[in-house]
């Protein structure tokens, strides 16, 4: 291993759902795994992968590009009780597959050091509250991320 | 295949998590300590020698047999 400064990967991530959820969390922990110093910048939707209670969901609509089990019309996608059904089946294949879950992904991220923070902003806007977040995370705004990113040899807008 | 003095089974287990788990196994063995570590996901074979590239730990052996895939990693 090299004694130089670390490489440093920074994320901005934006989106709070299931599918959404892993980009961020799987480069960062293997960008840790390979000795990077990792910061993750969550806001907008992206503060749902900041909450204790996670329960992310995954849907088709408005994403054509979904491999569905059978060809399905729109209108029939967009029935109540059908994103939660999509759900189920993408994590029971998930598990099937060997992926890890995302509570999985982020523990492994936080075990390693990965640093994370949550945007004061989005939690003003959402009335979110801090209780309701994990309590390994920094709350900060945009100057927050730029102390880091500036220095960054990898910048990510996921 | 030689020698080595842990083994780490992550068959059946997906990206990233043979690289994470390795990393861990890892970092409980001594410099010049060998790790054997046992996949079924493919794309593994191209991560372990980037894994390996990227921290100085040498990718010693890299081998399929029946569908598993078998790398020796010598910790840097």
């Amino acid at each position: 291993m090299s004694q130089s400064e670390p490489k440093k990967l920074a994320i901005i991530a934006t989106k709070g759902s299931l599918d959404w959820a892993y980009p961020p969390f799987i480069l960062s922990s293997t960008a840790a795994a390979l000795g990077y110093e990792v910061q993750i910048f969550f806001t907008f939707y992206g503060l749902q992968l900041l909450k204790k209670d996670m329960n992310l969901k995954v849907t088709s609509l408005g994403n054509p590009g979904m491999p569905m089990p059978m060809p399905m019309p729109v209108m029939l996608q967009a029935l109540p009780g059908m994103q939660g059904m999509m759900t189920s089946m993408m994590k029971a294949k998930m598990k099937k597959k060997g992926i890890a879950s995302v509570e999985e992904l982020r523990d492994l991220c936080i075990e390693s050091g990965v640093k994370m923070i949550g945007c004061q902003m989005t939690i003003d806007l959402f009335d979110f509250s801090a209780t309701d977040l994990i309590s390994e995370i920094e709350l900060g705004g945009a100057a927050t991320f730029f102390e880091f990113a500036g220095e960054a040899d990898v910048t990510l807008f996921i | 295949m030689s020698n080595f003095d842990q083994e780490l089974d992550a068959t059946g287990l997906n990206c990233p998590l043979p690289i994470l788990r390795a990393k861990k196994s890892l970092a409980s063995l001594d410099s010049g300590q060998v790790l054997h570590v046992i996949a079924t996901d493919p794309g593994s074979v191209k991560d372990f020698e980037a894994f390996s590239k990227q921290t100085g730990n040498e990718l010693m052996e890299s081998s399929e047999d029946g569908g598993k895939f078998h790398f020796l990693i010598k910790k840097g």
